[in-house]
């Protein structure tokens, strides 16, 4: 490793130390709507977002399928919990659960479907894994859309009233909510740095670049990513959870198409090569899409004819990473760094030619 | 197994459900022994729209097997076409919301299904020739850029056509009717018919080119060995182009037959989308005649499963036939990773 990507490393570390002390004083920074609404939303998307990103940096596989697996956590959790209002009109199965059980419940669920979709779609990879997961995730909204006796007709609200004990109350201390979400995240960024390091994530690796290799040195190549799909639908019936917690309701929009493309836009905005990049897509998806909706833009639009809303937006700004940068805003400073001191980061994860992608 | 008993239980066992209650046999039909009758109208009910899937899918496979390009803009141009169709048949006969069937002549039907096609075709041509043609290869962000394509096509649908709200084509005056089939002894709606004969026809044109012109023979060559094909000096950019132009097309065409037996309303992109990545997950990528077997299957389960699955009383709406889409798919992905049809990676 040569000096000047070491002192890169050092530049990355000390600006992510200097933000995680800025968020961890969280109340004393921001003010109540940063805190609750950009922030705590940042945490939990940007979690789905990592484990978006862990498949598609160590497994080679881009999975379309992760905000099904938010929603199946979200939904099981929601069915589990709530118990029908009297003389309301009940949404979902109302079972009135213990909570704790119930959380257990909807991880275990979540990460057993993730294996099971997993299995099923272990045998192809690039494109075909994209299709087979979109697939996947359509069909993920479609059920909760037809099947209404688990969903509701309009969703299930009102599960942030069942929350354990030791996780105390949701609706109106939304600073706990904040500081377990920042917790969640930070164990699932630490949980995927250790995941990729154990013999398991360096063979996962090895699958990704050459799985013809690794399957004549005896590795089981659909278990690795089988396996791997379990681990990132677990991380992501995490994001579940605390979505939920903090929306108070789950309904079938959340796991639409729209929610699903959204994801992959943060996770490509951020940069599908490094775990980093989940929560700064996260965030500034989330600030975009707070502050730029209707404002000064969408009049501008107006203006030139165009018309349309956000959408338009964000698709252009979509648009625009992804032709100018394919890494994300990651990318984006691996490539600013490389250019203000003249070299080229061998960490690099080279994720638009990859190998993977060039596949057919 | 599963697939025996499912044939089977359509076959025999679905009873039809009583007024109150019932059990797990009862279905909104009966059995083909007991009620045949309604047993062939929903055999006719899948294969019409196995021929609208055909349509719009056998683009969506065209595009991939030559070009490696997963389209995920295929709905949004499905969308699109029905809109303007709409768009341009609402200003041909000059009516408000509403047309009357019987005021619509066949002339006034395809006009406008031309016109959505042809303008299709050039937005497909525009997307592959600024977007596509210069990254070719790298297949996921070709699949991430018509991603961030159809999200904004998606929101400037809502903005400038009839507010994204549904609407529908009017079918020509002269097929608005129920027929009554030889043989089977029901009456049919003819428009259903029509469908059905339209991707027929989409079928036989798409074999003859492909199969019976020079044209067609480079597209096939070039799905087989895109390398070699331009190696022997084939303009394959050409053939690229020409692939996007009819793929697209057929898109466009099929938002315009989907939106006259239907509807055509904002967010049936991603449900298009769905179907032809379902049809030609099943088929395998880049075979006409796969793209025909899924659009069968899917056309086939999609409706039995919707009338013949087990109803309880009490909960109305709630249907898994879905589930069963789900199951087709992992039960051929199961035994064949590439499609009923394709070809090993």
């Amino acid at each position: 490793m040569t000096g000047l990507a070491a002192t890169k490393r050092w530049v990355e570390r000390g600006v992510g130390l200097a933000a995680l002390v800025l968020v961890a004083l969280g109340p004393a920074v921001f003010n109540d709507y940063w805190a609750d609404a950009i922030l705590t939303q940042t945490f939990i998307v940007g979690i789905a977002a990592a484990s978006l990103i862990f498949l598609s940096a160590y497994g080679g596989m881009i999975s379309l399928a992760q905000t099904a697996m938010m929603g199946a956590a979200g939904f099981i959790l929601g069915n589990m919990v709530t118990q029908s209002a009297p003389g309301g009109e009940t949404k979902g199965l109302t079972l009135g659960w213990d909570p704790t059980l119930a959380i257990v419940l909807a991880l275990l669920g979540t990460t057993l479907l993730g294996l099971v979709f997993g299995a099923i779609a272990s045998r192809s990879t690039g494109i075909y894994f994209l299709m087979i997961t979109l697939t996947y995730s359509v069909i993920g909204f479609y059920f909760v859309g037809q099947v209404t006796n688990v969903s509701g007709f309009s969703g299930i609200s009102g599960i942030n009233s069942y929350t354990p004990g030791f996780v105390g109350d949701m609706v109106n201390d939304r600073y706990r909510l904040y500081y377990i979400a920042l917790g969640v995240a930070i164990v699932v960024y630490v949980l995927i740095r250790y995941v990729v390091r154990t013999p398991f994530g360096l063979a996962l690796q090895g699958v990704r670049d050459e799985p013809v290799r690794m399957s004549s040195l005896g590795y089981a190549v659909p278990l690795h990513r089988t396996l791997a799909f379990g681990f990132a639908a677990f991380l992501a019936s995490l994001s579940g959870v605390l979505l939920v917690w903090w929306q108070g309701q789950i309904a079938p929009g959340d796991i639409g198409l729209q929610a699903t493309i959204d994801l992959l836009i943060v996770a490509v905005i951020g940069g599908l090569g490094r775990v980093e990049g989940a929560w700064l897509g996260a965030l500034a998806f989330i600030v975009i899409n707070n502050y730029i909706r209707d404002s000064w833009l969408t009049e501008l639009l107006d203006d030139v004819r165009i018309g349309g809303s956000f959408n338009t937006i964000i698709g252009l700004v979509f648009l625009a990473i992804v032709i100018v940068s394919p890494d994300g805003l990651i990318g984006l400073w691996d490539r600013l760094w490389g250019l203000a001191t003249g070299s080229r980061d061998p960490d690099r994860p080279a994720m638009a030619p990859s190998p993977a992608g060039q596949q057919s | 197994m599963l697939v025996g008993f499912a044939l089977l239980y359509v076959v025999v066992i679905a009873e039809p459900t009583p007024e109150v209650g019932g059990n797990w046999r009862t279905t909104n039909f009966g059995s083909l022994f007991d009620d045949w009758r309604s047993f062939t109208r929903t055999l006719l009910n899948g294969l019409t729209f196995a021929g609208l899937l055909f349509i719009v899918a056998s683009g969506f496979s065209l595009i991939f097997g030559l070009m490696r390009v997963v389209n995920m803009a295929h709905g949004s141009f499905y969308l699109l076409g029905g809109y303007i169709a709409y768009e341009v048949q609402q200003e041909m006969t000059g009516q408000g919301f509403t047309i009357l069937s019987a005021e619509v002549t066949t002339w006034e039907w395809i006009f406008p299904a031309l016109v959505a096609a042809a303008t299709i075709a050039v937005v497909g041509l525009v997307v592959q020739q600024v977007f596509l043609r210069w990254n070719q290869g790298q297949e996921l962000r070709q699949a991430l850029i018509t991603i961030a394509i159809s999200v904004i096509v998606a929101d400037q649908v809502i903005a400038h056509f009839n507010e994204g709200i549904a609407s529908t084509i009017t079918w020509p005056g002269w097929t608005d009717r129920l027929v009554e089939l030889p043989l089977l002894g029901i009456d049919y709606s003819l428009t259903r018919l029509v469908v059905l004969f339209l991707g027929v026809l989409v079928a036989a044109a798409l074999w003859a080119w492909l199969y019976r012109t020079r044209t067609g023979m480079v597209i096939r060559a070039g799905v087989d060995d895109r390398q070699m094909t331009s190696a022997l000096g084939v303009n394959i950019q050409r053939t690229f182009a020409l692939a996007f132009v009819v793929g697209s097309a057929l898109a466009a065409f099929g938002g315009v037959v989907g939106a006259s037996q239907g509807a055509v309303a904002a967010g049936q992109d991603g449900q298009w989308l769905l179907n032809s990545l379902v049809v030609v997950i099943i088929g395998g990528m880049g075979s006409l005649l796969g793209a025909a077997a899924g659009s069968l299957l899917y056309g086939l389960v999609f409706s039995f499963s919707a009338v013949y699955l087990p109803t309880t009383g009490g909960n109305c709406c709630t249907q898994y036939s879905i589930v069963f889409t789900f199951i087709l798919l992992a039960l051929v992905l199961a035994f064949r990773p590439q499609g009923l049809f394709g070809r090993a990676a």
